[in-house]
């Protein structure tokens, strides 16, 4: 360590400096905080901090890959007690015709039934589904891949927009999900769990599992499915949650 | 004119960075804890007891129930000063060769445990020293470290799937969990003892962490430059 001789004045002078930039710094931390939450909201999320969220979406989007599989667990390890978390959008009595509802890009729609959904390649994940909340399961899910759906239904120009939304019937809940998320090998439309019929209260007759988001992002009672180039409105989102949601 | 003698303890990066690590370590750990209200399931089986992680009356009297997406933003947002922050500290301790006076030393252990005596006033006198005792380059090398793997296992817990590799690393994304909340019950056990001895130690050595030196009373012998030199080779 330097030693110095400084005169009295010269070591009281420096004293009161460094003790005034101390508490002048941390006075302007604490207005910053103050400041912090004295700013407007945007989707729930103090504005400030919605931005950081979007910016750290940009930074983390490119990790979204192909390649970048959730692991995956042999098929004893699935729990049989599926916790059930959440019942928005699943309020309203489930109508009796359901049929899916996809709307293309040009506007026309079409309707496909449970049935023509199951004719298509079946794909089953057994994965460690990850709630907002910090609890995990590992659980096992049955369905279409989504990148499957929308190759058998020619949904190649949909695909390459930005964003899927999807809707329960009811319209109380929804979500939406960028679309490298979507087309991930993982993501299912999913309409069996632990190899039976998907539960009411799992979101039957069909649900999305998709192990590269959050439980939130998971929707049940799929009524309606739609492409967009801007962001879909997303239930938890706008209530000061991420958008983006990628583990 | 009266002189006195200057003890450079901490340069200007040092103390810069130190101060801006407390306000930011609080906002994490504050932030975290909203986040850890949502799925408060941690409990320690010590014997008979269970500690629980925390008691209930503890979220009431610090206001932080049912404010999940709060936490998340501010975790996802500090989260970089505190990164950044902390790289920059390390980086500066290696460059600047202060490294030398903070990182353990051979015989640290053992004077460690001379250091713990003494400041339970078992026993008296302590082993000589530079900057730190050895059981502070302990305590602070150690507080990197757990810097270090709080950047490890959050990374681990945000980006489970996208890396999955280092998530597993920390033993699966439960494991990550635990080990990020044990991280930080040992951060503030840190800034406890840390604080505690802080007081201890009193005024001139507080004071030195925001002016940057300890003056001292000159002896006689301190004028003859060979002494003084003496005590610049100390650094």
């Amino acid at each position: 360590m330097k030693v110095q001789i400084w005169n009295t004045k010269k070591v009281r002078n420096r004293t009161i400096l460094s003790f005034v930039v101390f508490f002048v710094m941390m006075g302007l931390a604490y207005c910053f905080w103050k400041w912090l939450y004295a700013q407007p909201e945007e989707g729930g999320a103090l504005k400030p901090l919605r931005k950081i969220l979007i910016q750290n979406e940009k930074i983390f989007k490119p990790l979204v890959s192909q390649e970048h599989l959730v692991k995956t667990y042999p098929l004893q390890k699935a729990e049989k007690k599926v916790r059930v978390n959440g019942w928005d959008g699943l309020e309203t009595p489930l109508d009796a015709n359901w049929k899916l509802k996809v709307v293309r890009k040009t506007g026309d729609t079409i309707f496909i039934t449970l049935d023509d959904i199951k004719k298509l390649p079946k794909t089953d994940i057994v994965f460690d589904f990850k709630c907002v909340e910090g609890w995990n399961q590992i659980t096992h899910w049955g369905g279409v891949k989504f990148s499957d759906f929308a190759k058998y239904y020619e949904l190649d120009n949909e695909i390459q927009m930005e964003y899927v939304g999807m809707i329960t019937p009811d319209k109380g809940y929804y979500v939406g999900i960028d679309m490298p998320s979507a087309i991930h090998p993982q993501t299912i439309l999913c309409y069996e769990m632990n190899g039976k019929v998907l539960p009411l209260n799992q979101g039957y007759p069909l649900r999305l599992i998709i192990p590269v988001k959050y439980g939130v992002k998971h929707i049940k009672r799929i009524g309606s499915i739609f492409f967009s180039n801007t962001k879909p409105p997303d239930f938890w989102a706008e209530e000061g949650y991420d958008y983006f949601l990628g583990l | 004119m009266e002189n006195k003698k200057v003890i450079h303890k901490h340069s200007l990066a040092i103390r810069w960075l130190h101060w801006i690590n407390f306000p930011l370590l609080a906002v994490m750990i504050w932030s975290g804890l909203l986040i850890y209200y949502a799925n408060r399931v941690y409990k320690l089986d010590i014997g008979f007891t269970t500690l629980t992680f925390f008691p209930e009356w503890f979220y009431d009297a610090v206001g932080m129930r049912r404010r999940l997406a709060e936490g998340m933003s501010l975790h996802f947002a500090f989260m970089w000063l505190f990164t950044i922050n902390g790289v920059i500290y390390f980086l500066y301790l290696i460059f600047s060769k202060e490294y030398k006076l903070l990182f353990p030393h051979r015989h640290a252990l053992k004077e460690a445990w001379l250091v713990l005596l003494h400041d339970l006033h078992i026993k008296k006198g302590l082993p000589p020293q530079k900057k730190y005792n050895a059981a502070q380059r302990i305590a602070y090398t150690g507080a990197i470290i757990l810097g270090f793997f709080m950047i490890i296992t959050g990374l681990a817990i945000y980006k489970p799937a996208q890396l999955n590799w280092l998530c597993s690393a920390c033993g699966g994304y439960e494991a990550a969990r635990i080990e990020h909340f044990i991280i930080t019950i040992l951060f503030a056990l840190f800034c406890l003892i840390h604080i505690i001895q802080v007081i201890l130690a009193g005024w001139k050595n507080f004071s030195s962490m925001i002016t940057g030196f300890e003056t001292k009373k000159i002896e006689s012998n301190d004028h003859e430059s060979t002494n003084l030199e003496h005590e610049k080779s100390k650094e």
